[in-house]
């Protein structure tokens, strides 16, 4: 029996099946990566660096930006 | 399986960014337009022209607001059902809607109230324009930090726990979890803009309606994705299988 990440239950007690790791990889990177896209320019983009150039992306979120914690201006 | 829950938490993140923007608006908002108010006054009183405006600033506070919250939640709600997808079958007997729930106070601990209890989101005109680089790079070094000394405890909490029970193994995580913050955030360095003649009750509540936008949408966020989760993982009714 191999503990690792399972807690201390008795063995009759049924832990549900966990999804298998080479299933679930595929789709934590594809996540992982899109989700850091979106946070990029909501958080980043227009300000300490610029992949689009201008201002408008960042005056666009720019409240959000500021309200959701970010730093700006 | 995960591609599903995938899907479900970046629509649940959405829809706990709507609440969150309306939250946004109503409290966040007037503050923010306080604030702007205090910088137009100083620059004009500095002798500076008016910074041209390229998005008008209704927009900015209606729907560049909702599109910022909208990517922020559908961001993080896709970071959620990973990590919920990884948790769920190996945390231990939990209902989905007891381990979104928890995972989502785990999140709002991890990705956003350790970062803001060193780095506080600033109102327009706190900040100066030259230190934006090094802003940006200690607010996200905080966030991963803080992503790390979460996972560290959450482990050796779990192994203490096999070896001296449930109380004593959770307290050490917890107690490893408040040292390792402490000196993660003493390490990085401090940074204060806030101008000396900032009001200080304008800061105030500008953050109390930060740290509120962000209650609000990690907890709509767990509320939401729990029955999203289980109606996946629960095929029970419909007699699907599950497949991987
Ligand atoms: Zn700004």
């Amino acid at each position: 029996m191999s503990y690792g990440f399972s807690s201390p239950v008795p063995a009759s007690a049924a832990m549900p099946d966990a999804i298998p790791l080479r299933a679930l990889l595929p789709w934590a990177v594809f996540g992982l990566v899109l989700s850091m896209v979106l946070l990029y320019f909501v958080g980043a983009e227009q300000g300490a660096t610029a992949l689009v150039s201008g201002h408008a992306v960042h005056e666009f979120v720019h409240d959000g930006r500021h309200l959701l914690g970010f730093p700006c201006h | 399986m995960a591609g599903r829950l995938l899907a479900r938490g970046m629509i649940a993140g959405l829809l706990a960014a709507c609440l969150a923007f309306l939250f946004a608006r109503v409290f966040g908002e007037p503050q923010v337009n306080l604030s702007i108010a205090f910088e137009t006054a100083r620059d004009a009183a500095a002798g500076m022209a008016a910074e041209p405006e390229i998005v008008s600033r209704s927009v900015q506070a209606s729907f560049g607001l909702f599109t910022a919250a909208a990517l922020y939640g559908a961001a993080y709600g896709g970071i959620f059902a990973i990590v919920f997808a990884l948790a769920y079958g190996r945390v231990g007997r939990i209902s989905p809607r007891a381990l979104a729930l928890l995972l989502a106070g785990a999140g709002f601990l991890t990705f956003v109230l350790i970062p803001d209890l060193k780095y506080p989101p600033n109102p327009p005109a706190v900040g100066q324009e030259g230190t934006i680089g090094l802003r940006t790079a200690t607010y996200f070094e905080m966030i991963v930090l803080s992503l790390c000394v979460m996972g560290l405890s959450i482990l050796v909490g779990r192994r203490l726990t096999q070896r001296f029970g449930q109380w004593n193994g959770t307290l050490c995580g917890v107690g490893l979890f408040v040292v390792l913050t402490a000196l993660v955030q003493g390490g990085l360095p401090d940074i204060n803009e806030v101008p000396a003649d900032f009001p200080a009750i304008v800061l105030w509540r500008f953050r109390e309606a930060a740290i509120g936008m962000q209650i609000v949408l990690w907890g709509a966020l767990g509320l939401i994705f729990g029955p999203l989760a289980a109606a996946v993982l629960t095929p029970s009714v419909a007699g699907r299988h599950r497949a991987g």
